[in-house]
């Protein structure tokens, strides 16, 4: 069971949360026409064993999409901040 | 056998009545189930899985491979219990398994007969044709044959729940170890829950006898835990399994077994402890030996006949031997003397420690040195023994073999989160690896095995807890060690006990004993010494030669050979053979244990009953349970109701037909010819607020919203990034900077999420707040020619006339003093208005319509007929909205027009998504009088075979009254969808074939004239 400590709420249980992949790749501009970047974006993956970057949302509490940076070896979890932040 | 008339920690003032196989017999409390069994002279307790052997009880703990049980009849009835782990309680009836018709008569023993035949892979080897589907048939009767205890097919009447325990320090197993730990860490100051899956604290002290020091020492240290606020002594309660963030699965058995379960109390409790450190003290397993015939009944592991004698006070033989390869057997083999038994030892070692010979001649106590026992002689029960000795083969009579090959530390849990055990050659055993942060371990599962040692490491492990959980008071939280002597503090046990010596009690043995473990089975083309089977997994029936077979035929690593073998693979895991078969292996190969490694360990340590992993959630606790405002007069009206996604709605009305066949069709007609009144709050809604809401909604949508007028409602249609549609709904300006948007009741999570993605992750710069008020809104629909009357008939105040209220109009007002709101949308076809209003009020309004409409016709409609409706007006929906469709596909690439800039448009561009032969959305008309179409039908050319994936598939069908006929939706190849077409549309599941035309999906007013105006 994962614990995630969410900016906002505080630490909570893995199974509040929405896991939606990875959060390293950067998305297009919406009007970026540029197919091979949406392909980029969509379908192409590093699996990386260690550190890895990625997004989950607190559906069952604040709703906020956070950046939760886990090792994907041992499941610690490094760092977790809102999106909003992380990205600006 | 008998039952002694000292030792144990049974209570002899209170006789507890069980039944075995029918047999009333008594036992005492603090009997476990298998120690009654013994003290009643039972032998047999079961027969084997594969081979149908007599089976004795075996072990005195969770390891035990051979006397499992099924308790309880009806739905209570528990199959594969070991006996030893069963608390023995007041009216327990018990049963043995995989016998037939009893225990001691098998039929199916004629098995062992065979057994030549039966080794490992027999079935896979002799099953196998003559066709690819054989083995399916065979399979039946195999595992008919083959088998354990029979589940009970009754509902389980029992409850079950689910909790969630928090702990700074939570301590695995209460044996010395556990004990000494929970103690430093409880009085360091940290919360501390002490986990024990025996009915009774103590461990291993357990085996020692109650009036030594090691029962003063536990008795003492179990006062000092109970007085303590701030720890929790939990027995009866096994850890199961270690989870990411030490979080510990635990199982809680509660009260008796036997007798009903008081109303409301919970049989079993699964426990969820989150710690912030974890302390292992799971203790060890003692190892079999492998000799011919070693699974007789009478066999039985050295450290389970002292349990017995010292715990329980049942002597389990009268002439005892004891094989051993190491020290520890000459505990048991001195305690069974003292309480009567003769005892001979068997020592496989040359040289036994003097001081140890000097004891067993004290104690009476014959020792063999250099002697390997070979096989056990005696059918039902063993009779006496065959040793091999340097001088020749000795036959000595006895009823009791107690064997010991050393121990195994329990590292099971350490190592459930991918921490790999490692091997040390000095005990011959796999300990804990590098366990995770805030993990410790302590005692004999790192393979100590001297009680002072053991002692002293589960106090350093408790501190080490502390500190780790708590940095700060660490400091000043230092637990003192109990001074030695005063109050049989740890110290003194271990050095007065005969059992425990400074030298390790499992020094490795000498070549030549390992050596001839193997050669008694003839491994590896050895010399036998002794016919008979010898086995290694006692519970999966796999022998020594079985090892070697798969040896032989390539399944080496030890995954194969687990998984060739089944060795390891019965409920009980393999607690007793995983090692010898590592290492018999490992001698096979000519390598060292260590490079052959172990397989892997995952929870559960022990069977937990998944009545247990299920708790609560099951029937109408299985999900949330959601029901719309309007529920109760839907239920109270005699609608059918259906479980869709989380909600409840209405199916059908009974009053519209006798089925739903009969009841939909009138619904249908009663909306095209009067009016209907569908209750659509389940519907996902979501108020899109702020400057930059049009432009969110023109990123979103697939069609742009930026230039929708106020009081003006759109369709529209989004993608996923992928070019796939993800769903669909009606977007209504309700004001400059406030739209208000309707999803699909099975997407409204999912878009909601997407929505806040979007903004939170790809547009923070957008000026856009989106919230979820799917639960503040009733909503109902009204539908069919007669629409506009009724609305107006029940809003008076209101201007419902076409000017007003145009097609795609909104009209908001109040009701009942909420806000109401009216948008004229058809999904059916119809002239139709959409009604939403304050979810309190919805019942209400719901009525207020249904009382206006009744004298025009009003009726209400179900989902059946809802979904009819559509598929007549050729609208998409759920099953052609599948997460495989794009825009193309479901004829509705016109409303991007020639836009960009929305999500999913580059990659809806796909080359693929163009391919002609890809399915788009077509119309189909069954042309058979008398037959039907069916969704998940395959459509074929008549010409072609019908065989494989055809051209495409039926999506939605349903019997249209306007047109007299059944029509559906299907996904058709483009070079076939050609208007007119005749195609068969192939059912497999009921074996029908039916013509059906294309035609266009739009069946009815294909110019929309029913609804304008």
């Amino acid at each position: 069971m994962l614990q995630i400590k969410c900016p906002c709420c505080g630490p909570r249980d893995h199974d509040e949360f929405l896991y939606a992949g990875d959060a390293s790749v950067s998305r297009p501009a919406h009007n970026d026409a540029d197919f091979e970047r949406w392909y980029r974006y969509v379908f192409v993956r590093e699996n990386p064993a260690g550190a890895h970057r990625e997004y989950w949302q607190h559906v069952m509490g604040c709703r906020q999409w956070l950046i939760v940076e886990r090792n994907t070896v041992n499941h610690t979890i490094l760092s977790v901040n809102f999106s909003r932040e992380a990205l600006a | 056998m008998k039952r002694l008339n000292k030792l144990g920690r049974i209570d002899r003032s209170q006789p507890v009545a069980f039944t075995f196989d029918g047999k009333a017999m008594t036992g005492f409390r603090g009997d476990s189930l298998a120690s009654a069994m013994l003290a009643n002279g039972v032998k047999i307790a079961g027969r084997s899985f594969k081979y149908h052997r007599p089976r004795g009880i075996y072990s005195a703990g969770p390891e035990e491979p051979n006397a499992l049980v099924t308790l309880g009849t009806g739905g209570r009835r528990e199959p594969n219990l070991p006996a030893t782990t069963v608390e023995l309680a007041d009216g327990l009836v018990a049963e043995s398994q995989n016998r037939w018709p009893s225990l001691k008569f098998d039929l199916q023993s004629i098995n062992s007969w065979f057994s030549p035949f039966l080794a490992a892979g027999f079935y896979y080897k002799t099953f196998m044709g003559p066709t690819r589907r054989s083995w399916m048939f065979y399979e039946h009767f195999i595992r008919k044959a083959a088998g354990l205890g029979r589940a009970g097919e009754q509902p389980d009447p029992d409850r079950y729940e689910v909790r969630h325990l928090f702990a700074d320090v939570a301590v695995v197993g209460a044996g010395p170890a556990g004990l000494a730990a929970a103690l430093a860490a409880a009085e360091a100051g940290a919360n501390v829950v002490l986990v024990e899956q025996d009915f009774m604290a103590g461990g291993y002290l357990l085996s020692e006898t109650q009036d030594g020091e090691a029962g003063a020492w536990l008795a003492g240290m179990l006062v000092r835990l109970a007085g303590m606020a701030n720890v929790s002594l939990m027995t009866r309660t096994s850890a199961f399994g270690t989870y990411d963030g030490n979080v510990l699965g635990l199982l809680e058995r509660h009260g008796s077994r036997s007798a009903d379960p008081k109303q409301g109390e919970a049989r079993q409790t699964l426990g969820l402890l989150r710690a912030k450190s974890i302390v292992y003290c799971t203790g060890s397993i003692e190892r079999p030996l492998t000799f011919a015939n070693n699974d007789r009944p009478g066999v039985m592991l050295a450290s389970a006949a002292r349990i017995y004698l010292n715990r329980y006070g049942v002597l389990v033989g009268k002439r005892v031997l004891v094989a051993a390869d190491n020290d520890s057997a000459y505990s048991a083999a001195f305690d069974l003397a003292a309480a009567g038994a003769q005892v001979t030892i068997a020592d496989s070692r040359t040289q036994p420690a003097p001081q140890l010979l000097e004891q067993a001649r004290r104690a009476g106590v014959a020792v063999r040195t250099k002697s390997t026992i070979a096989k056990a002689i005696g059918g039902q029960s063993v009779r006496a023994v065959l040793l091999v000795e340097p001088s020749g083969r000795v036959t000595l009579e006895s009823d009791l073999v107690a064997v010991s090959g050393g121990w195994s530390p329990t590292v099971h849990l350490t190592s459930h989160l991918g921490s790999k055990p490692v091997y040390r050659q000095d005990i011959r055993a796999f300990v804990p690896g590098k366990v995770g942060a805030g993990q410790f371990v302590a005692g004999a599962v790192t393979g100590s095995f001297i009680l002072g040692t053991v002692i002293d490491e589960g106090h350093r492990a408790g501190n080490e807890a502390f500190m780790f959980c708590d940095a700060t008071r660490s400091s000043r939280a230092r637990v003192q060690r109990d001074p030695p002597k005063t109050d049989a503090g740890p110290g003194v046990v271990g050095d007065e006990n005969p059992g425990l010596r400074e030298e390790s009690p499992l020094s490795p043995p000498p070549e030549d004993a390992r050596l001839s473990m193997q050669v008694s089975d003839g491994v590896g083309g050895k010399m036998t010494l002794a016919k008979g089977k010898a086995f290694v997994d006692l519970q999966m029936d796999v022998t020594v030669s079985d090892i070697a077979l798969a040896h032989q035929e390539g399944y080496r690593s030890v995954e194969h050979l687990k998984r060739y073998t089944t060795l390891g693979m019965g409920t009980d895991q393999g607690k007793t053979s995983n090692f010898y078969a590592l290492s018999a292996m490992a001698g096979l190969r000519g390598m060292a244990i260590p490079d052959v490694g172990t397989t892997t360990f995952r929870p559960p340590f022990t069977p937990v009953a998944v009545g247990a992993l299920a708790g609560l959630s099951h029937g109408q606790h299985y999900k949330p349970f959601r029901r719309t405002p309007i529920h109760d007069w839907h239920v109270s009206n005699d609608a059918e109701m259906l479980e869709t996604g989380l909600w409840m709605r209405p199916w059908f009305y009974h009053a519209s037909g006798h089925d739903v066949n009969e009841a939909y069709v009138a619904e249908m007609r009663n909306a095209r010819e009067a009016a209907g009144l569908m209750d659509i709050s389940t519907l996902g809604k979501i108020a899109v607020q702020g400057p930059d809401a049009a432009e969110f909604l023109d990123r979103v949508y697939v069609n742009g919203f930026a230039k929708l007028p106020v009081g003006r409602a759109r369709y529209g249609v989004m993608l996923r990034d992928d070019g796939i549609v993800f769903d669909d709904g009606t977007t209504t300006r309700v004001g400059d900077q406030h739209f208000f948007m309707t999803t699909s009741t099975a997407r409204a999570a999912d878009v909601m999420s997407r929505l806040e993605f979007l903004l939170d992750t790809a547009w923070p710069d957008l000026r856009v707040s989106v919230s979820s008020v799917s639960d503040e809104w009733a909503a109902m629909s009204v539908a069919g020619p007669k629409s506009r009357d009724i609305l107006a008939a029940a809003f008076p105040d209101l201007d419902v006339s076409n000017d007003a209220l145009p097609h795609m109009g909104l009209l908001e007002g109040r009701y009942r003093d909420k806000p109401l709101r009216i948008i004229r949308l058809s999904f059916s076809g119809e002239r139709a208005y959409e009604i939403y209003t304050g979810a309190s009020v919805g019942k209400e309004a719901w009525c207020r319509l249904m009382e206006a409409g009744t004298p025009f016709g009003l009726k209400p409609y179900g989902l059946e007929a809802l979904g009819a409706l559509r598929v007549e007006k050729g609208h998409v929906a759920g099953p052609e909205i599948d997460g495989r469709t794009t825009l193309d596909d479901l004829g509705l690439r016109r409303m991007a027009g020639k836009r960009s800039g929305f999500v999913g448009e580059v990659l809806g561009r796909r080359e693929a998504f163009s391919d002609p032969e890809r399915p788009r959305l077509v119309g189909l008309r069954c042309v058979e009088d008398g037959k039907r179409l069916r969704g998940g039908a395959i459509l074929f050319r008549p010409s072609e075979p019908v065989q494989g994936h055809g051209l495409g598939r039926i999506t939605s069908t349903t019997y249209s009254p306007t047109l007299d006929a059944w029509v559906g939706l299907g996904l058709l190849a483009s070079s076939a969808a050609q208007e007119g077409a005749e195609l068969i549309a192939h059912y497999p599941l009921k074996g029908e074939a039916v013509r059906a035309r294309v035609v266009s999906p739009t069946f009815l007013d294909p110019k929309g004239e029913w609804f304008h105006g």
